[in-house]
């Protein structure tokens, strides 16, 4: 009946010695996702930072960019990217924030329709004034701060504060490498990127709930068991759910970043980084650092290179 | 585990039945919606964004300076009126800053008198029925030397602004049912915010223009004692104003401050043309006290020319050749048909009360909207299709439980979108996608469990039970902590992302349901017909 399996039924891998080189390997990727965010910042879209956006397609045959660009240039408003999206004769226009108020941002869209007149057909114009996006850019950082927070809080009343914390180290990982990603790779940061952000922040949590939730059920069953070994042991009965849910959501995503579309294709990549990263810090950041965080005081010697786990506890178990 | 009361299997195939006829309307096309659906089963059809089927967003602010302005502006000329009423009062540097007036008091003695004629013009605000002390618009204070200052009281501003925007709501939303676009949304945001939502409207310029105009109409005589440019080069005569119109170049004419007949004496306007040059006019009709005014100044005053003002131009100048006594004239002025529709539109809506700012524009053509519904479609139902797959490869019959799960999943998530009229967004569908992708990794936590159990040495029936009952402080555990995410999102998102919330949100829910309920049904059906020694897992 079973055409496929990925993972073995039984599995028996020392994540746990693993952490010598994962935990240093993730804090230098969140020093230099902090470094380049403070250094180079986020390409912040329109959404945060004011601006036009116009996507249009030509009517006559592929768009000449450089042609394009050049009789932007002519209008004078400041830094204009343009580029190609999704199909040769599809652009997408991005106008800096006109100096002024509100009122100055508007005649950007009047001024680009009367240079390219007829010639094209106009399919997306976005105007965001500076108050707005000051405040858009307020709401979402508050949206991630505030779920980062009632996270935390659900996870304390639910487990002991150990494994709170461990879940917000966790997720702040997952969150500061997403963007890292975005800043290496100056991806436009919307509206939308921090609904990708905050879906992230709910997918690794349930990733970390899981084996938490597992960890939590091994204490109790095996007292005695050094805390490393539990953790190993907890990570691997979790493994094969981790594997299966990462590559039916992948399945997903993937289909949605190949076939949805030029518009979602920035927030589909957001989430598929996302869920690899999430994946990856459940088991590698968020068990281990039960320990650094001293879970069970006393009982636990701190090596990786411990025996596999032994048949009298699965014994004990059944 | 393994057992249901009949009435729980009663209510999980309501909620599935319920959710399917929910979904059902979507795949019926409207009009037999309209005409051929019995009553009795859901009608209603998922709403598309926006960013699905094209439109605007339109977002507004009152423009608060400008409505200082003219207030103090008109506040002014009320302090010279009562300051002249005999007996006078002499006074000196009437003038109006960013958000005061003042005025000096020339006669030391008679301060007190000016302060009691000025105290006429705080302007108190009408309260609400509970509403306590009354507030007044201004606050005036009187020095002792005799300089007397009107200043906004803050409660004052904001209960005008606050009525400025309910107000301005019914004029937008009078404009916008002009056009004739389908279901606009006009709502008000925050305090001093109105965002419209029009969808099928592609032309957000002509939207704008029709927002933007306050179409503040009025008739004035022009002052004929100077013309334009000597009113430029020295200053317009008392009680007189310069205003220009709206040609290339400006021409400036010199009109009296007092208007003759207000924009709020119109009772209709309609487009027309002229019959002998054929361009396009606005004809209007007044009410009978406006009739009545416009009557008596025209009769006075024959052979002069005077001004129509719309918000601040002079459209046109004509010269009164007659008496106009039948209520109603016609305004020419080089219009193209659709100038002379939109103003007559405006003329009927009425005046804004306060000028509207733009403060953020999105606008997504049709054409696009339908792509991304397109792709959306086939996004949806390729992932389904690989997620479907695998879990069948991997988990062989009860990967087909989990299927049909997923299945009711689905269907109820569309059948409470429609439900709830939720609005589908592209990020919604985005949040869809993401559901399906996600919604099997409760049935996989089950599966993985009663895999274990079994391993361990129990029984089949021992074992799926174990496996169920283990997996659901699991499963809640990790669904609740997604769902915070979503509700926040929800709560502190705006436009497109608050549609992914609700997708995200309802996907949740409905995922738990089908994964723990029906696909336990499934099982203990199973169980129940096959009494399996061994599970094919």
């Amino acid at each position: 009946m079973r055409l496929l399996k990925i993972i073995p039924d039984t599995t028996n891998i020392h994540f746990m010695q693993h952490r010598k080189w994962t935990f240093p390997f993730s804090v230098i990727l969140i020093v230099g996702s902090l470094a380049l965010f403070l250094v180079s910042g986020l390409n912040l879209g329109i959404d945060f930072k004011g601006g036009t956006l116009i996507e249009f397609t030509t009517k006559d045959g592929p768009a000449d960019i450089p042609e394009i660009r050049n009789r932007l240039d002519d209008l004078n408003f400041g830094d204009v990217q343009v580029q190609e999206f999704g199909a040769p004769n599809e652009v997408l226009v991005r106008i800096e924030r006109q100096q002024g108020d509100d009122q100055a941002q508007q005649r950007v869209v009047a001024l680009v329709k009367e240079e390219f007149g007829d010639t094209v057909e106009y399919q997306r114009t976005e105007v965001v004034g500076p108050r707005v996006s000051g405040e858009l850019a307020q709401a979402g950082t508050i949206a991630v701060i505030a779920s980062l927070m009632a996270v935390l809080i659900y996870i304390w009343f639910r487990f002991e504060w150990q494994f709170a914390l461990g879940a917000i180290i966790a997720l702040m990982h997952d969150v500061i490498l997403t963007i890292g990603m975005f800043s290496v790779l100056r991806l436009d940061f919307s509206l939308s990127s921090i609904a990708a952000i905050l879906t992230i922040v709910g997918y690794s949590l349930n990733d970390t709930v899981v084996v938490y939730d597992r960890i939590r059920e091994n204490l109790r069953k095996y007292k005695k068991k050094p805390l490393a070994e539990l953790l190993d042991l907890s990570i691997n009965q979790t493994l094969s759910r981790t594997t299966m849910t990462s590559v039916t959501t992948l399945l997903a995503l993937l289909s949605l970043y190949f076939l949805g579309g030029e518009v979602l294709r920035s927030f589909t990549f957001a989430m598929i980084w996302g869920i690899i990263v999430g994946t990856y810090s459940s088991i590698f950041i968020a068990a281990p650092v039960l320990i650094l965080l001293n879970l069970r005081p006393g009982k636990d010697t701190e090596s990786g290179g411990l025996p596999p786990v032994s048949s009298e506890d699965k014994a004990a178990a059944a | 585990m393994l057992y249901f009361a009949r009435w729980k299997i009663v209510l999980i195939l309501v909620v599935i039945v319920a959710g399917f006829l929910a979904t059902l309307p979507n795949f019926i096309d409207k009009e037999t919606l309209e005409k051929n659906w019995p009553s009795w089963l859901p009608s209603q059809q998922l709403v598309l964004g926006l960013d699905l089927q094209g439109g605007a967003y339109l977002l507004f602010e009152v423009d608060k300076q400008d409505y200082q302005t003219k207030q103090l502006e008109n506040l002014s000329s009320e302090i010279r009126r009562v300051l002249r009423q005999s007996p006078r009062i002499g006074y000196t540097g009437l003038a109006a800053q960013a958000d005061s007036v003042q005025v000096r008091i020339r006669d030391t003695d008679k301060i007190s008198e000016a302060e009691g004629r000025l105290a006429e013009l705080v302007n108190p605000l009408q309260t609400s029925l509970l509403g306590g002390a009354p507030v007044n618009e201004f606050a005036l204070d009187v020095s002792s030397v005799g300089l007397a200052r009107f200043t906004f009281t803050e409660d004052g501003l904001d209960r005008r602004i606050s009525g400025i925007v309910n107000q301005s709501i019914e004029v937008i939303r009078n404009r916008i049912d002009e056009l004739g676009t389908t279901e606009p949304s006009i709502q008000r945001q925050g305090f001093d915010r109105i965002l419209v939502e029009a969808p099928g409207e592609d032309d957000p310029e002509r939207l704008k223009r029709l927002i933007g105009e306050t179409a503040q109409l009025s008739f004035h005589l022009v002052d004929s004692r100077m013309t334009g440019e000597q009113a430029l080069q020295a200053r317009p005569p008392a009680g007189s104003k310069v205003l220009y119109s709206a040609d290339d170049p400006p021409i400036p004419y010199v009109i009296e401050s007092a208007a003759m007949v207000e924009g709020d004496d119109l009772v209709d306007a309609q487009t027309g043309f002229d019959q002998q040059t054929n361009e396009p006019l606005v004809t209007f009709r007044f009410n009978t006290s406006g009739a009545q005014k416009f009557g008596l100044v025209t009769q006075q005053n024959v052979g002069r020319p005077f001004a129509i003002v719309l918000d601040d131009h002079v459209i046109s100048a004509p010269v009164i050749r007659e008496a106009i006594l039948g209520g109603s004239g016609q305004i020419s002025g080089n219009f193209t048909v659709e100038g002379a529709n939109d103003l007559a539109i405006l003329l009927r809506a009425g005046a804004l009360p306060a000028r509207l700012n733009v403060l953020e524009e999105r606008t997504v053509g049709a054409g696009l909207g339908a792509d991304s519904v397109e792709a959306g479609k086939i996004a949806s139902l390729v992932g389904a299709a690989a997620v479907v797959i695998f879990m069948f490869a991997v988990y062989g019959l009860f990967g087909l439980f989990a299927n049909l799960a997923l299945f009711v999943n689905v269907a109820l998530v569309f059948g409470a979108l429609s439900f709830l009229g939720a609005t589908l967004t592209l990020p919604g569908i985005a949040g869809i996608v993401l559901t399906i992708g996600m919604a099997v990794d409760a049935n996989v936590l089950i599966f993985e469990r009663i895999k274990e159990e079994m391993r361990l040495g129990r029984s089949a029936i021992n074992a799926i039970d174990a496996g169920f009952s283990r997996a659901l402080g699991t499963i809640l555990d990790a669904n609740i902590t997604t769902l915070i995410a979503a509700v926040i999102l929800f709560y502190l998102g705006s436009g497109p992302i608050k549609g992914f919330s609700v997708t995200l949100a309802i996907g949740i829910v409905t995922t738990v349901f089908s994964a723990f309920t029906f696909t336990r049904f499934l099982v203990a059906q199973w169980v129940r017909m096959r009494r399996p020694s061994h599970i094919p897992i």
